[in-house]
C-alpha cells in the first residue's frame, strides 16, 4: 500500500491561539480514515490547511512524495483531491445537473478547449449517474437551493466525487442528513472504495457513521493528535474515553 | 436556468430583432436615432452585465472602455483610413486588451480592487481624452466620423445605419448567449456564487476572473464602435465617470444576471429620460426616482419582477420538495 497523504508537524496560528498544534499523519491507498474530536478541536481548520484553503504557520503537506504545502486549491483539485465544507456549499442559482456537471467540467481538456470544443463529452451522463445514486431524479433540473438541507448536503457530497477523485475529505458530511440518505451516502462511499480505489478522510460527530465505515480514526483534542488506530481500538483508548466519548 | 427559459432568450432576441428592423417606419430621424442609441447602449450595458451580473465583479469603467472605443474608432476611420469592420475588431481587442492589464494587478489581490482599479482608471481615460489635444482632438472632440459602407451599401442615412446596428447588436447579443450557456458561463457564475467552492471543485478563479473582465470591457469597446458613427461627432463628456455609474444603474435596473436585462435596463437609460424632456430641467431627478423605486420594489430589476409575476401565476403545489434551509 502505498502513501496517498502525508501531513507533517502542521500548525496553524490564529492571533495567538495555535487551532492545530503540530499534527502529524499519513493516509494510506484504499483506507477510510476518520476523524473525531471535540468542537473547535482544530479538524476543519486542519483541511483548510491540507487543501490550500489556509497557508499552515508551520508543517508540511505531501502527496504522493510531493511537497504541495501552500498550493491553491483549484491545483490541489487538479491532482485527484477534493473536498466537502462543513457549511453547505452548493451553488443554489444553479440546478442540481447543473452543479455536477460544474463540479466535473473542469477536469477536462484545455479552457479553450471548453469553449469550442464538444460542449458535453458525457459530463451529463455522468451528472445522472450521480443523480441516480442517490436518488435525487425527481430534483435534477430543481434549483439546488430549493432541496432540503438534507438533499443538499448530498448533492454536496456528489459534487466532491464528480471528478472521480483518488483522495475526498469530507468535512461532517452526515450533519443534518436523515438516516435513509446516509445509508445512500455511505454505500456510495463503500462503493467508490472498493470499485476505484479511492481514499477517503472523513471528519465526522456521528459514532456509528464513524466507526462502521472507517478503517482507522484518529481523535484529536486541542489542535493536537490524541489517538490513531482502529475503531476497536479507539473504543478501548481509554484516554480518548476520558476526552472526548465520554460526554 | 431551465432550458425552456433560455431557449425564450433567443426567441426574443431574433424576434426582436425582426421588430427593430422595421419599427422606424414613420419615426423620424430622431426617433430612429434614439432606437440605434438603445442598442448601442445595451451593447455595453450588455458587457457589464456579465461583468457584474453574471460574474459578479464591480467594475467602474464601462463608459471608460466605451470611450476607449469611440476614440478608436474614430481615429482609425477619420485619420488612418481603416474600415469601419476592422476599427470595430481592433476597438474590441483594445479593450480587452485592456482589461487583462488592469484586471491582473487589481484580481491578484481580492476582487473587489477592481472597483477601485477602475475607478481610477476610468479618472485616467477621460483626463486623456480631454488633455491629449493631438491625439483626442480634447474638448472639441472628432468630427465627421463617417458611417460604415457595408457590402456596397452605404449607411449614411439614419435607416440603413438603425438597421446595421440592429444586426450587429444580434450578433453580439446571440455570441453573449451562447458564451454564458457554455462552460465558461457556467463557471463565471460558480465565481458569483461561491468563489471558494468553485475553487476547490478546479475551477481556474484568477483566469475566469479576469477572463470575464475583459469580455465585458471588450463589448464596451464594440459599443464604442457603433456610438461614434451614429453620433458622428464625439467629445469625452460621455465617458465619464459618471456615465460609467449610469450605465451600472441600467444593469441593475433592468436586472442584474438576465441575458434580456440589458435591453429593459439601456430602455430605462435612453428612453425614458426622452420622454420625460418635457419635464425641462427635472427629467434626471425623476428618471433617479423611477429607478430607486424600483430597486425597492424589486431589487432583482424589472426583469426580475417578470419572471416573479410568472412564478406566481404558474405557481402549483410543490410536492416532496420542502425548502427547508437555504444554503449558508
Ligand atoms: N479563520 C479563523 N480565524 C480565527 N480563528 C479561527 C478561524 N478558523 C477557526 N478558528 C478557531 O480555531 C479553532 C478550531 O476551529 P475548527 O477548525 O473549525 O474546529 P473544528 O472543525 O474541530 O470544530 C476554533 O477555536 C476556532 O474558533
Ligand atoms: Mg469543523
Amino acid at each position: 500500500m502505498a502513501t496517498v497523504l502525508e501531513v507533517e508537524g502542521v500548525r496553524k496560528h490564529f492571533g495567538g491561539i495555535a487551532a492545530v498544534d503540530g499534527v502529524s499523519f499519513t493516509v494510506e491507498e484504499g483506507e477510510i480514515l476518520g476523524i473525531i474530536g471535540p468542537n473547535g478541536c482544530g479538524k476543519s481548520t486542519l483541511f483548510n490547511c491540507i487543501l490550500g484553503q489556509l497557508l499552515p504557520t508551520a508543517g508540511r503537506v505531501k502527496l504522493d512524495g510531493a511537497d504541495v504545502t501552500g498550493l491553491n486549491p483549484e491545483d490541489m483539485n487538479r491532482r485527484g483531491v477534493s473536498r466537502t465544507f462543513q457549511l453547505l456549499q452548493v451553488f443554489p442559482e444553479l440546478s442540481v445537473r447543473e452543479n455536477l456537471i460544474l463540479a466535473g467540467q473542469e477536469h477536462q481538456g484545455t479552457m479553450l478547449g471548453r469553449l469550442f470544443g464538444p460542449r458535453d463529452a458525457g459530463l451529463t451522463a455522468a451528472a445522472d449517474r450521480m443523480i441516480g445514486f442517490f436518488k435525487l431524479q425527481h430534483l435534477a433540473d430543481a434549483r439546488a437551493g430549493g432541496l432540503s438541507y438534507g438533499q443538499q448536503k448530498l448533492l454536496d457530497a456528489a459534487m466532491a466525487f464528480m471528478a472521480g477523485p483518488r483522495l475526498v475529505l469530507l468535512d461532517e458530511p452526515a450533519g443534518g442528513v436523515n438516516l435513509t440518505m446516509l445509508g445512500d451516502l455511505k454505500e456510495r462511499l463503500k462503493a467508490m472504495n472498493a470499485e476505484a480505489g479511492a481514499t477517503f478522510v472523513v471528519i465526522e460527530h456521528n459514532m456509528d457513521f464513524v466507526m462502521s465505515l472507517c478503517t482507522r480514526v484518529l481523535v484529536m483534542a486541542e489542535g493536537k493528535v490524541l489517538a490513531v488506530g482502529t475503531p476497536a481500538e479507539i473504543r478501548a483508548n481509554p484516554a480518548v474515553i476520558d476526552a472526548y466519548l465520554g460526554h | 436556468m431551465s432550458a425552456s427559459r433560455v431557449d425564450g432568450v433567443l426567441v426574443t432576441l431574433i424576434a426582436g430583432a425582426a421588430i427593430l428592423w422595421f419599427a422606424p417606419a414613420g419615426m423620424g430621424r430622431y426617433g430612429t436615432y434614439v432606437l440605434s442609441l438603445w442598442l448601442v447602449t445595451a451593447v455595453a450595458v450588455m458587457g457589464l452585465n456579465l461583468t457584474l451580473g453574471i460574474a459578479g465583479l464591480k467594475s467602474l469603467a464601462q463608459a471608460a472602455f466605451m470611450g476607449i472605443g469611440a476614440y478608436a474608432t474614430a481615429l482609425l476611420t477619420t485619420k488612418a483610413g481603416v474600415g469601419w469592420f476592422s476599427a470595430f475588431a481592433i476597438s474590441g481587442a483594445l479593450c480587452f486588451a485592456a482589461g487583462l492589464l488592469l484586471g491582473f494587478p487589481a484580481l491578484r489581490v481580492k476582487a473587489h480592487y477592481l472597483a477601485f482599479v477602475t475607478l481610477a482608471f476610468s479618472t485616467l481615460v477621460w483626463l486623456v481624452l480631454r488633455n491629449e489635444q493631438w491625439l483626442t482632438g480634447g474638448v472639441f472632440g472628432i468630427s465627421n466620423i463617417p458611417r460604415p459602407v457595408v457590402f456596397g451599401v452605404r449607411t449614411d442615412n439614419a435607416l440603413p445605419f438603425h438597421r446595421f446596428v440592429v444586426a450587429v447588436t444580434l450578433i453580439l447579443a446571440l455570441i453573449l448567449w451562447w458564451l454564458v450557456r457554455s462552460p465558461w458561463g457556467r463557471a463565471f457564475l460558480a465565481l458569483r456564487e461561491n468563489p471558494v467552492r468553485a475553487a476547490s471543485l478546479g475551477v481556474n478563479i484568477r483566469a475566469y476572473t479576469l477572463l470575464a473582465f475583459a469580455i465585458g470591457s471588450a463589448y464596451a469597446g464594440f459599443a464604442g464602435a457603433l456610438y461614434a458613427p451614429l453620433v458622428e461627432f464625439i467629445d469625452p463628456s460621455p465617458f465619464q465617470l459618471s456615465a460609467s455609474f449610469f450605465l451600472l444603474l441600467m444593469v441593475v435596473a433592468g436586472g442584474s444576471g438576465y441575458q434580456l436585462g440589458p435591453f429593459v435596463g439601456a430602455l430605462l437609460g435612453v428612453v425614458l429620460p426622452e420622454w420625460l424632456r418635457f419635464t425641462g430641467g427635472l427629467y434626471l431627478i425623476i428618471f433617479a426616482a423611477i429607478v430607486i423605486g424600483l430597486l425597492i420594489a424589486c431589487p432583482q430589476g424589472v426583469l426580475g419582477l417578470i419572471e416573479r409575476g410568472w412564478t406566481a401565476i404558474r405557481r402549483r403545489p410543490m410536492v416532496g420538495n420542502t425548502p427547508v434551509k437555504d444554503a449558508v
